[in-house]
């Protein structure tokens, strides 16, 4: 049809010159004329088999990587007793003599940052939320939201760096027993880094409140808090407690900045001062160092991983339980 | 009583009775007058309906009256709005007490997204009343004043929005009548409800005059017909007429009044 004039005659049906040819016709006489092609109908059929294809793509990925962890965990565990992985106190990998895989200093490890990022990251990121939503005016929130968003951006190593040679630092003239690596530095840092995550997704889930629930609200002589507090923030909790799930799951396969600032001894304990291991510093030491294939240390990083695996697959599901029971509808 | 209802004699008599006296007000949005030089006095226990066609100022006037119209951020106003004789524009009236004193219900049903218990006990709570046998008396007391106890006594724990649109619009009345205001602004509470449910409202509206000044703002001119005492036409800002409603469906003073009554326009 590229050379097609279509001229306009008059209102009401048809009247259409189409090309050289006399005949006027209608718009249904058009649509008719260009529709009905095979080929149309080939594409139509084929749409969703393509879009299958692709979408399946990512699934199959998903089951490789969880099928290898499971091949190589199982590899793992015919050298090391399941019970000395899951309740062993002490990870001495490297050991000349004797080695050992519990794996709960590197638990340990991880739960100590995740739990400073959270301390940092929930307070701050539910408290940006309200502001961006409940009293920040269009243009602040223009400006603030994109900030936060470029925060979520920088790249985790420069994260790294920045906990090793600038937090680290100044956490150690008011706390003098700090080492150069510990838990706390790192956590904080972590802590800033999910924050922007459950600043915006919470935003979000406020900004998703009707407006008539706050009038309605404030209808009844409550303060702006008031509303804030005990209406919008009750009305999103279940999407902020997804952001907070989903940014704790970050938290705890973050890698760079605790590989970089948290040390590499993993102990078994409750002290954030002294240099610890995350599960996933570890794999990055022995992926990066010089674990032989096939040694009982390099099928332990499948076993580590696995394990991280497990913990983000239950944020995830805990995340999905969560909104579903919470979801306030509206 | 009737010679006080008689227009231009009210203000002389006995002013304790004047739950709102609007005096010269004036309202935009912007650069948009919406209202202007208004001037009503509003009586205590009595229900005052606003009727007028789109966009005449009348959900403005009455926004204004508990200063929700603020909200917009380009709103301003001039002139006075004296509630029981206080000006509400005054710098140190809250609009907090204002709001606690004057309670509130919408167009559309807005309850909060929590239990109907949670509704009602709402007001109670974030004024302080935290005693849990005088907030069950609290929210029994008030569900039976929005006649609705019935429909919700054996499931006050469900959230308020598995209700239907009826339902909800009494449980938002309910929750206004749970801090006991004095008076009741509606505005077009029966605009998104079904005939039955307009039934509803419409009686209990009725009942609720005994014990509070309601002030109801509504395009259904039956409507006002039906439940008011007096009626105040609204067109392009202005208030046209405000009298006994009988003598506005019956015998209006302005042309424009009776081509509206008589649905010429609007």
């Amino acid at each position: 049809m590229g050379s097609s004039c279509y001229s306009f005659l008059a209102f009401g049906k048809g009247g259409f010159t189409v090309g050289q040819k006399a005949e006027k016709l209608s718009v249904q006489e058009l649509i008719q004329k260009s529709s009905g092609k095979k080929q149309k109908k080939l594409i139509e059929k084929m749409i969703p088999i393509i879009l299958l294809l692709i979408a399946s793509v990512s699934v199959l990925t998903t089951f490789g990587i969880v099928g290898t962890l499971i091949v190589e965990t199982v590899i793992f565990f015919n050298d090391v007793k399941i019970t000395d992985f899951l309740f062993g106190t002490e990870w001495y990998p490297f050991g000349n003599t004797e080695q050992l895989f519990g794996i709960l200093p590197l638990v340990a490890g991880t739960l100590k940052v995740t739990g400073i990022a959270v301390v940092v990251a929930v307070p701050f990121g539910i408290a940006s939320a309200i502001f961006l939503s409940e009293y920040a005016t269009d243009k602040t929130r223009r400006i603030i939201k994109p900030i936060l968003e470029v925060l979520a951006g920088v790249p985790t190593i420069v994260y790294g760096f920045f906990a090793l040679t600038f937090v680290t630092p100044l956490l150690q003239q008011f706390i003098p027993g700090l080492k150069i690596f510990n838990a706390l530095s790192p956590g904080i840092v972590v802590g800033v880094m999910i924050l922007p995550m459950i600043a915006s997704l919470s935003e979000d889930a406020m900004s998703s409140v009707p407006n008539s629930i706050r009038e309605g609200a404030l209808a009844m002589g409550s303060t702006k808090l008031e509303v804030a507090l005990r209406v919008v923030l009750p009305a999103a909790l279940s999407g902020i407690m997804a952001s907070v799930v989903l940014a704790v799951s970050r938290a705890i396969g973050e890698t760079m900045i605790v590989s970089l600032a948290g040390g590499s001894t993993p102990k078994f304990d409750l002290d954030v001062t002294e240099s610890i291991q995350t599960m996933t510093a570890y794999i990055v030491q022995v992926s990066s160092g010089d674990a032989g294939y096939g040694t009982t240390i390099y099928y332990s990083i499948y076993a580590v991983g696995f394990t991280l695996f497990l913990f983000t697959l239950l944020m995830n599901y805990l995340a999905h339980v969560i909104s579903k029971k919470y979801r306030e509808e509206y | 009583m009737v010679q006080s209802l008689e227009k231009g004699s009210v203000r002389q008599i006995e002013t304790s009775s004047i739950v709102y006296d609007t005096q010269k007000l004036n309202l935009w949005y912007g650069n948009h007058h919406a209202l202007k030089n208004i001037d009503l006095q509003i009586k205590e226990n009595e229900v005052t309906a606003i009727i007028g066609p789109s966009g005449c100022g009348k959900s403005t006037y009455i926004k204004t009256l508990n200063r929700m119209v603020e909200l917009v951020p380009t709103v301003k106003t001039s002139g006075e709005i004296l509630y029981r004789e206080r000006n509400i524009f005054d710098a140190n009236y809250g609009v907090e007490e204002l709001r606690t004193k004057v309670g509130m219900v919408f167009q559309k049903p807005n309850p909060f997204p929590k239990s109907i218990y949670d509704n009602i006990a709402y007001g109670p709570r974030i004024h302080g009343i935290k005693n849990k046998k005088i907030l069950d008396e609290i929210v029994e007391k008030s569900l039976r004043g929005a006649a609705i106890w019935d429909e919700v006594k054996d499931r006050l724990t469900t959230n308020a929005y598995s209700l239907s649109g009826g339902q909800q619009q009494r449980i938002c009345i309910a929750r206004c009548l749970a801090i006991e205001p004095d008076v009741i602004l509606m505005d077009e509470p029966t605009s998104a409800l079904d005939p039955i449910s307009t039934l509803k409202v419409e009686e209990l509206i009725q009942e609720l005059k005994v014990d509070y000044s309601i002030i109801i703002v509504t395009h259904n001119m039956q409507q006002a017909a039906r439940i008011s005492d007096k009626t105040a036409f609204f067109l392009n800002g202005e208030v046209v007429e405000f009298d006994k409603t009988d003598v506005i469906f019956s015998t209006p003073e302005d042309k424009r009044t009776e081509d509206y009554i008589s649905g010429r326009f609007g």
